[in-house]
């Protein structure tokens, strides 16, 4: 078989306002007709930009310093703006990363195919609409008529991908460009999603350049993987060849970091401990969205969840986006008061409570959020920080409060040269440190992780797991951990409860509920993990 | 922040941004220190010098009573720049607390200031701050008061969108999670991330103030005579327009210079914000 894509030795550089950036260093890979090609790294690998370089949308700066891309023998980085209309769409495809901001927010879908079909000139006015029904029905979404009608804001985040699929298949490519196609979905939209773009590269013969930072996703799909680092490709060859036996340290590295259900839990499992912290009964939250003729629209975000956590454990939320995990984590701090039902901290009844006893009652629980780029405030120093909640409850001195600033960003890692530093100059891994210093500050009982790690890279989130349990045996911590990653509740759970639709499905010790699965939805989410039927890695 | 010498370059490749800075400068020089410009008597004219033309002895020339045009100018910069500052600060600050508040607390305190608000801006600024003064009483303080409760409508506004924006974000919220006091959220979380914007408005409003308060100050609300400023300056010339031009033009070209320039240098900084 011929190459369909050959990139050779490119190298991609940004010139900005504050200099160069040598995004690709040397990257060098093909894709055959037919074949699925994965390209891991970390964020900062290069691998997108690679991806862009294919399809000649890089970014405002970006330039191809040296190297060629050949796509079915012609000389891609040759093109002039108006050779490159004939191949895109219809030579080479791209599928965005993330379906929420790649529609066009005022159009109904079906004219988006449409349009697609119109500009190639595969379709006439008459004939187009019919068209793009059909491939939105190919592209996987049921009663694809009714749904053409529909704008991007009505449809799901997983319908929305699959219409943005459907908009790379109207050109009847023979590369689909796949940037983290799903890294914005829940694991088990994850699974049709990818399964039903590899049923359609084997139908149709079209080759597919995945983009992904998850290995499993890539163990599961491709035939080829290709690792990149730091802007240059470090290992590439057949899937099973490179994941079973990695002849790089940093593919090695790589896979050790990554969660998955063959690793080792962090910390052996222990028992419910004697002395319940937090205990939740029936707890309901309906939130209310306008009215229509029957009266009140509600959603019920939570419905009649109970759990009992008790001191030094860690307790896993598990749930997909909509099953109410986050909901339930607010109204155990406080944040959100629940429509009935109670929680209860230490033997004190939130519901009822005051607000200055609750502000008071906050210095025993406190909060990491998920995103570390929007949970500092971007003008405080690392130092302001940390020593916010010192300053709310009038800890200590100043000099005092600096102190205790410095000790902490020891416990966390991070130098204490950081104290001084602005959030923005730190990666995303060190925002995260900061902010669980700063949830540490206080010396709370209970902290309440959610998501903590998904906004990070692999290797950054095995840090910070090995972090939050060195902490935890340290200071004999309590978490209620949110997170919709089982691989993570693997590692680092004790009780776990799986939430769906606002209900709890199932709840127990994690080592059993991870290894017999009680109710079908556990299972399910279970086999959806990517990579999960892989035998364990040496 | 860009160093110097970037900042040097973009100076260089715009000589209008060049020319604007310099105005500016003249003309805060001239409010601080009028004597570096002229040692002629602003008030105390010489009546044998009357209507003059513009010449190498009264760069601006004399009016009916003899008074140099330039040193008029000169003297009033201080009269009306200070007014000027003065209706920006009042918008600023009223209005910035106004937003504030709104935003902050939302419910029927928001819908009650915006609709006070949306009040203030349905009347034209001008006609507000006419029948502001007109309340008030006449005098330069009164007419900055005016001109800037006038213009007070766009500044809550725009705080309090800001402020619904940031007040929305996680590091907010987190905040108020680790048990910051609701002051604290809104003093050192709040208002520190929504102030950019409104600072630009402020510059760029400046503009817009100068030529408000010189036209209140033409219509005669403004000093005292014979106290020199921009506007009365321009009115004073008006029953000479025929036989002394420059009694009328040269205030008037100082007002539009001043009002142009600032315009330019809120521009580049606006520029300079988003970048």
């Amino acid at each position: 078989m011929s190459a369909l894509l050959e990139i050779r030795d490119l190298a991609v550089s940004y010139h900005t306002r504050t200099g160069v950036v040598r995004a690709v260093r040397s990257a060098s890979l093909t894709v055959e007709s037919g074949q699925i090609v994965a390209v891991v790294g970390e964020s900062g690998s290069g691998k997108s930009t690679t991806a862009h370089a294919a399809i000649g949308l890089l970014p405002r700066g970006g330039r191809i310093e040296a190297g060629a891309v050949r796509f079915d023998g012609r000389d891609l980085t040759r093109l002039g703006e108006k050779q490159w209309r004939s191949v895109r769409g219809a030579g080479i495809a791209l599928v965005p990363q993330d379906p929420t901001v790649s529609l066009d927010p005022v159009k109904r879908v079906g004219e988006q195919v449409a349009e697609v079909l119109l500009i190639h000139g595969l379709a006439t006015r008459r004939t187009a609409p019919e068209l793009a029904v059909a491939l939105l029905g190919r592209a996987g979404i049921a009663e694809a008529a009714a749904r053409a009608r529909q704008y991007p804001h009505e449809l799901s985040g997983g319908l929305r991908q699959r219409v943005l699929i459907a908009i790379a298949l109207a050109g009847e490519p023979r590369l689909i460009i796949a940037d983290e196609p799903t890294s914005a979905l829940d694991v088990t939209v994850q699974r049709e999603i990818l399964d039903h773009l590899a049923h359609l590269a084997a139908e149709s013969g079209t080759a597919v350049l995945l983009i992904t930072h998850d290995l499993g996703i890539a163990a599961d799909r491709a035939s080829h993987v290709v690792v990149m680092s730091e802007g240059e490709v470090v290992e590439q060859g057949p899937t099973a060849a490179v994941l079973d036996a990695p002849t790089q340290p940093y593919t090695r590295a790589l896979l050790a970091a990554a969660p998955s259900l063959a690793r080792e839990p962090l910390r052996p499992r222990r028992e419910p401990g004697p002395e319940v912290l937090v205990e939740v009964k029936g707890l309901r939250k309906t939130f209310t969205l306008g009215r229509n003729r029957t009266g009140p629209r509600e959603v019920r975000a939570v419905d009649d969840v109970s759990f009992t956590l008790t001191r030094g454990r860690t307790l896993a939320l598990v749930g997909e986006s909509g099953s109410g995990k986050t909901t339930t984590a607010r109204m155990v701090v406080g944040l959100e008061a629940p429509t009935a039902g109670t929680v209860t901290f230490d033997g004190h009844e939130l519901s009822t409570m005051g607000d200055s006893r609750l502000r008071a009652l906050r210095r025993r629980f406190q909060l990491v959020y998920q995103n570390p780029y929007a949970s500092l405030n971007p003008r405080f120093s690392v130092e302001e920080v940390v020593t916010e909640p010192l300053r709310a409850f009038k800890v200590d001195s100043r000099a005092g409060r600096r102190a205790r600033a410095a000790e902490l960003l020891d416990q966390v890692a991070l130098p204490v040269s950081t104290l001084a530093r602005k959030p923005a100059e730190l990666s995303g891994g060190q925002r995260q440190r900061v902010a669980i210093a700063r949830a540490l500050a206080l010396r709370p009982d209970l902290v309440v992780c959610d998501e903590p790690v998904s906004a990070l890279d692999v290797s950054v989130q095995a840090q910070i797991l090995e972090l939050l349990v060195r902490l935890q045996s340290e200071h004999g911590l309590t978490y209620l951990f949110i997170t919709h990653d089982l691989a993570v509740v693997r590692e680092i759970a004790d009780q776990v409860l799986v939430m769906r639709h606002g209900r709890a499905v199932e709840s127990g010790q994690a080592d059993r509920v991870l290894a017999a699965p009680a109710h079908p939805y556990t299972a399910e989410l279970l086999a959806a993990i990517p990579g999960a039927d892989r035998v364990p890695l040496g | 922040m860009p160093d110097t010498r970037t900042r040097t370059r973009t100076l260089v490749r715009s000589p209008g941004l060049l020319v604007s800075y310099a105005v500016l400068v003249f003309a805060l020089l001239a409010a601080v220190a009028p004597g570096l410009f002229t040692d002629q008597d602003p008030i105390a004219g010489v009546p044998a010098e009357r209507l003059r033309g513009p010449g190498a002895a009264h760069l601006f020339g004399t009016d009916e009573t003899g008074r140099d045009v330039f040193a008029r100018v000169v003297h009033g910069a201080a009269l009306s720049l200070w007014a000027t500052l003065l209706a920006v600060l009042v918008s600023l600050v009223a209005g910035s607390a106004l937003g504030l508040l709104a935003g902050f607390r939302g419910g029927w305190l928001d819908s009650l200031v915006m609709r006070f608000v949306d009040v203030l801006q349905a009347v034209p600024s001008i006609l507000l701050s006419l029948a502001l003064v007109t309340a008030l009483g006449f005098g330069t303080t009164n007419v900055a008061i005016a001109v800037g409760v006038s213009n007070l409508a766009v500044f809550a506004r725009l705080m309090r969108s800001e402020v619904l924006r940031v007040r929305t974000g996680v590091f907010v919220e987190a905040a108020r999670a680790s048990g910051v006091r609701w002051r604290g959220v809104l003093g050192r979380h709040v208002l520190p991330n929504s102030l950019g914007p409104v600072l630009v408005l402020a510059t760029v409003t400046l503009g817009v103030a100068v030529l408000e308060v010189s036209a209140l100050s033409f219509l005669g609300f403004g000093a005292t005579p014979p106290t020199p400023e921009w506007g009365s300056l321009v009115a004073g010339g008006r029953g000479f327009l025929a036989t002394a031009w420059w009694m009328t033009t040269f205030p008037g070209l100082t007002v539009a210079a001043v009002v142009l320039a600032t315009n330019r240098v809120s521009r580049a900084l606006d520029e300079r914000g988003e970048a």
